[in-house]
């Protein structure tokens, strides 16, 4: 050690990395990560390309069920002219189609008004109504209209709604506050919990009983006292959720920091006159991120499912904003005549929840390896 | 020594898949096992002597792997299904674990778990097993055998718990007992009664003993043939009076020699008075609380006066539970107590944490156990200079990392190190981390809580001279911590013997270990001045 020249500092491999390069190595880990990645894309980024908006209602397409080929189909057209006839209160004597374009001969006992023609623009199915010729008397005209190609990949809903477009508008709400919601009981969790484990003694024992007291009322009860005293609010489902979430995060994080707050390395840190609050910062916060981030990753299934009964109960999400808990329940009811309601849906939610569970599961492994 | 050979372990070899590629722990090896004789494996840690044994017994991690052979009787271990390895695998074959705390069941009683093996392996009943175990335990000389079946583990001490666990070990009348390190976590004294009794069960008995160890000390009255291990190859192997006589290769020879060596010289008597204790008093409370009544008053220190000079080094001696970290603790005010402490003109009987905070930098501690007393998320560079981040706010961080760079330098490691985390360094590196830690504060005082018993002897000694010089250079004033009676004497210039909270006996080094006068000392020195004068005679 005589030589002078300081070596440019070798680069170290920090328990973090090693923990990266672990869930790299675990491929069902790694794969729900892309997944849910995806996922999120494309419930925040989807909406935009789909053609039907979230709120529209298509009233020709109740309960359609899902097709990759567009609408009307042949059968259908027959019906909607029919619908549409009926409401321009006239007959409808025949009807051809050519290619996109439908021709309807309609007659009637009195003189037929023109302006009646708006009402084939009024239907989902048809666009552009146009008099192609009128009889002398105007007892019987000729009236083209194009067909409106409509696509509902995921089919539509009992109003008529696109399935397609509610499941991801949905899936950003649930997302969002499984997300959100997580994020504010592990910050609540963590710094409550870090402060009672590490003061330790009677201000540990106070701040544990609060949050026993905490847990021991109930859930529904203090959502709705929160629903009284502020209204219904979005924002009041992250802090609902949040606000009773964090308490089995105080406890875990507790747990960890005691058992932290007696390793050799905080009380090194001690020796050296390091203040309370450093040795949170710099000491027992760093140590207890692994089975914080651990159990976020289990959090947020908890909440989105958390979030769907509240929704159900009629306290959470409100029509026509849409969650995944809500569309479920929907398609639970339709599950007979319209499983495509549930079906959509539920693989969204299920398949979320189990790529956050194998997230979960690979951060485990990664981050506390039991050979170490 | 004309016995048929019954466990051989030809060209083994290990290896791990870990995320740094594979790594060999075993680099075929070949060992050979006689019935009724007692064979040595020693090596330092990473050796790969126990994991040499862990593959025998089918034991590995799951990331390990293992070619080769083991052949018990004749039957390839390594090859045999689960169902046949087990006839043979806690049957004929039983190990024993350096921790006794964690090898036992701590819901279950001795009696329980000593009887269920019997019960199963052997269709025993009930009244047959417990007579069997009772058999056992005072075969393994544990006091009131009849008592201690009702027991539980933590009420017994580590040697008894050793003992149950060796007691467990030869339930099934065991062909081969495999011991991996048994006696590295207990006191010198109880160490010498376990390793008497093996010796006496081994001639009781006449199984076989593998004994795997890091000290070459403790083997010697005991082995019949010694194999030393380094870095996964066999570099020497022999019958164990002949090694001892005549080690062949430079690393057995190294081994034999790293008894740390070297004396301190006692301050001039007009040295300053450093830090002084009068009558130190530390109590624990046990239990207690709203309903459980008053709590159990355990004096872990019972009134001890210390003083401490600059420049010297105080050896404190003592057995677990003797009091002697509470005390060191004690003295730099990390935990409370009575009586009357000073260091310089300080008073610090009565200072609290922000008094202390200010004089932390020239009171220093060291822990024992290296991988414990560094943060696994910091790097080692953030590490030593925390202390900077306290004492020396106004250092910026380019000042710091000089600092850091200087301190690595001053312990002997490379100072290009200084971004990676602890994990990545070996056991005996990280202790000089940790003396950097405190040196880089330029302390006057450093309690060394046990700064060498969780490293291997030739990584020992080298500490105890980097102490040594430090100590030179800075004129530092040491509390030496230990139950290392070799080391203790190479360190200090006066030692303190403490039992049950009490100073048994005190005095200048050489007067101690020359002419000790209490029982209780003589007791410490005799089990342990064996070795020590064995390995002079080397």
């Amino acid at each position: 050690m005589t030589d002078t020249v300081v070596a440019a500092p070798v680069v170290g491999r920090s328990l973090w990395g090693d923990a990266w390069a672990r869930l790299k190595a675990n491929k069902a880990a790694m794969f729900s990560l892309y997944y849910l990645v995806f996922m999120a894309v494309v419930c925040v980024v989807g909406p935009y390309f789909v053609p039907h908006q979230y709120t529209t209602i298509y009233a020709d397409y109740v309960r359609t069920p899902p097709s990759l080929s567009a609408y009307p189909k042949t059968e259908m057209i027959e019906t909607a002219l029919s619908d549409v006839v009926k409401r321009m209160r006239v007959d409808l004597k025949e009807w051809k189609q050519e290619g996109e374009q439908v021709f309807m001969t309609l007659a009637s006992t009195k003189p037929i008004d023109e302006r009646n023609v708006r009402y084939i623009d009024r239907s989902d199915t048809f666009d552009g109504g146009k008099v192609e010729s009128k009889s002398a008397d105007g007892l019987s005209m000729v009236v083209s209209a194009s067909i409106k190609q409509q696509y509902f990949f995921f089919g539509t809903d009992n109003v008529g709604r696109d399935q397609l477009s509610r499941t991801l508008m949905a899936g950003r709400i649930s997302l969002a506050i499984g997300l959100l919601a997580g994020v504010v009981a592990v910050v609540i969790g963590v710094v409550y919990g870090a402060t009672a484990g590490f003061m330790g003694g009677k201000t540990d024992e106070v701040m544990m009983r609060i949050v026993d007291v905490l847990y021991s009322l109930p859930f529904i009860f203090f959502v709705i006292m929160l629903v009284v005293f502020f209204g219904r609010n979005f924002v009041l489902m992250f802090l609902a959720v949040g606000a009773v979430l964090w308490l089995d995060m105080a406890r875990i994080v507790r747990g960890q920091a005691l058992s932290i707050r007696r390793q050799e390395y905080v009380q090194a840190a001690e020796a050296l006159g390091v203040r309370s609050r450093g040795i949170v910062q710099r000491h027992v916060i760093p140590n207890l991120l692994g089975p914080v981030v651990i159990y976020m990753t289990l959090l947020v299934p908890q909440v989105i499912i958390l979030e769907s009964f509240l929704s159900f109960l009629g306290l959470g999400v409100q029509e026509p904003m849409t969650s995944w808990g809500v569309l479920i329940s929907v398609g639970a009811k339709n599950i007979g005549t319209a499983n495509w309601l549930l079906l959509f849906p539920a693989f969204f939610l299920v398949s979320t929840l189990f790529a956050l569970n194998f997230i979960g599961d690979g951060l485990r492994d990664a981050l506390d390896p039991k050979d170490r | 020594m004309a016995n048929e050979s019954i466990l051989s372990v030809k060209d083994l070899r290990v290896r791990f898949r870990t995320l740094d590629g594979v790594v060999d722990a075993v680099k075929g090896i070949n060992l050979n096992v006689r019935a009724g004789e007692t064979v040595a494996v020693v090596g330092e840690s990473g050796s790969g002597k126990s994991q040499t044994m862990m593959a025998a017994m089918n034991l590995l991690a799951s990331n390990g792997e293992a070619t080769g052979a083991v052949e018990y009787r004749g039957k390839n271990l390594l090859t045999l299904s689960k169902q046949e390895l087990n006839k043979v695998r806690g049957r004929k074959i039983t190990m024993i674990f350096q921790e006794p705390m964690t090898s036992l069941d701590p819901l279950y009683t001795i009696g329980n778990q000593l009887m269920e093996p019997i019960m199963r392996h052997r269709g025993l009943g009930a009244a047959q097993a417990r007579a069997e175990a009772l058999r056992l335990l005072e075969l393994v000389k544990i006091p009131d055998p009849e008592r201690r079946l009702k027991s539980y583990p933590h009420e017994m001490s580590g040697g008894q718990r050793q003992r149950v666990m060796i007691a467990m070990a030869l339930a099934n009348d065991p062909d081969i007992l495999i011991a991996d390190e048994p006696t590295t976590a207990l006191d010198v004294t109880i160490q010498a009664q376990i390793l008497a009794l093996l010796a006496e069960l081994q001639r009781k008995l006449g199984m076989a003993i593998v004994f795997i160890t890091h000290d070459l000390g403790i083997v010697r009255r005991f082995a019949d043939r010694v194999y030393v291990m380094r870095s996964g190859e066999v570099v020497e192997e022999g019958q164990a009076d002949e090694l001892f006589a005549n080690p062949q290769h430079p690393y057995t020879k190294m081994l034999l020699a790293a008894e740390p060596t070297g004396r301190k010289a006692p301050p001039p008597g007009n040295a300053p008075i450093l830090l002084e204790g009068r009558n130190v008093e530390v109590e624990f409370k046990i239990g207690g609380g709203f309903l459980a009544g008053p709590p159990m008053l355990l004096k872990a220190v019972d009134r001890i006066s210390v003083t401490l000079k600059r420049g010297q080094t105080i050896g404190i001696v003592g057995e677990s539970g003797s009091g002697k970290s509470t005390l060191g603790r004690a003295l730099l005010r990390l935990l409370p107590s009575e009586g009357s402490i000073r260091f310089g003109s300080h008073d610090l009987s009565k200072a609290d944490r922000s008094d202390m905070r200010p004089l932390r930098r020239e009171l220093q501690l060291v822990f024992q156990d290296p991988f414990g007393s560094l943060s696994p998320r910091m790097t080692v560079g953030q590490i030593i200079t925390e202390g900077l981040l306290v004492h020396e706010p106004s250092l910026s961080g380019k000042e710091r990392d000089a600092r850091a760079v200087e301190a690595l330098r001053e312990v002997g490691l490379d100072p290009a190190m200084r971004n990676r985390y602890p994990h990545e360094f070996s056991g005996g590196q990280r202790q000089r981390i940790a003396i950097a830690r405190a040196m880089i504060l330029k302390p006057k005082v450093v309690v060394l809580d046990e700064p060498t018993s969780a490293l291997d002897r030739s990584v020992q000694k080298q500490i105890v001279e980097l102490l040594r010089n430090l100590q030179a250079d800075h004129d530092l004033s040491y509390l030496f911590i230990s139950h290392d009676l070799a080391v203790v004497r190479a360190m200090s210039d006066y030692i303190i013997v403490m039992k049950q909270g009490k100073i048994v006996e005190e005095g200048p080094t050489e007067e101690i270990f020359g002419d000790p006068r209490e029982p209780y000392t003589k007791t410490l020195m005799a089990a342990a001045i064996d070795e020590t004068k064995f390995r002079q005679s080397v």
